[in-house]
């Protein structure tokens, strides 16, 4: 096993670490907004170290339209997943979903609070 | 060295599972379509594995072109629409 083998499956190892992490943050924390920023993220340095990874792997066969093939879909994941994160944050943020703050509610995520919150607004 | 992309695929399709709780179970509208976006980003991944342990890279590559665009359309055509006209609960 070459060298470069063993560097490939370090970073490929390395970016499913990173979509682990992603993962457990998108269940685990307690607002819609630092869901987002869990999944926008860690979920894109996962997903582009693992292609990387993957190129590195495919460097030493010899296939290298493999290997930009690979690149254009690195530029395009980097670019496009923190952007459509972004729009869905700012489509929730002009609807008026409540942030959450450990001061006002006592340290527990209650998000039934954000949907009553919301409906009385809709009221007025 | 295929035994570790095998291994991989497998754990791939473990984490893959996490992000279903939020789409099931999530309190508001936009939990799950962030959800929806994780699976589908993972699965892209999931998809070159695959390709890399069947030995037909090239092939796959192109079907996780298409799956990365389609994933964008979506994520932005349902940020917009939910933009201008919001949501109504229950």
């Amino acid at each position: 096993m070459e060298l470069i083998h063993v560097i490939a499956d370090i970073i490929v190892s390395l970016g499913a670490f990173f979509l682990l992490v992603g993962s457990i943050g998108l269940i685990r924390l307690p607002d819609f907004y630092s869901r987002a920023h869990a999944q926008g993220k860690a979920d894109t340095l996962g997903v582009m170290l693992i292609i990387f990874g993957l190129l590195l792997n495919q460097l030493t066969g010899g296939a290298y339209i493999n290997s930009v093939k690979l690149l254009i879909i690195i530029a395009f994941v980097g670019l496009t997943n923190p952007t459509g994160t972004n729009a869905l944050v700012g489509a929730a943020f002009r609807f008026r979903l409540k942030p959450w703050f450990k001061d006002e509610q006592g340290g527990k995520a209650e998000n039934s609070d954000n949907e009553n919150e919301n409906k009385e607004e809709e009221k007025d | 060295m295929d035994k570790y992309f095998i291994y991989l695929s497998v754990v791939l399709t473990v984490i893959i599972f996490i992000p279903l709780y939020r789409v099931l179970m999530g309190p508001t509208l936009y939990d799950r379509i962030l959800g929806a976006g994780a699976i589908a980003t993972k699965t892209m991944v999931l998809i070159l594995v695959i390709g890399l342990v069947f030995n037909r890279l090239d092939m796959f590559i192109d079907i996780t072109m298409a799956y990365a665009i389609l994933n964008f359309i979506g994520t932005i055509a349902i940020a917009k629409y939910l933009e201008t006209r919001g949501y109504r609960k229950k």
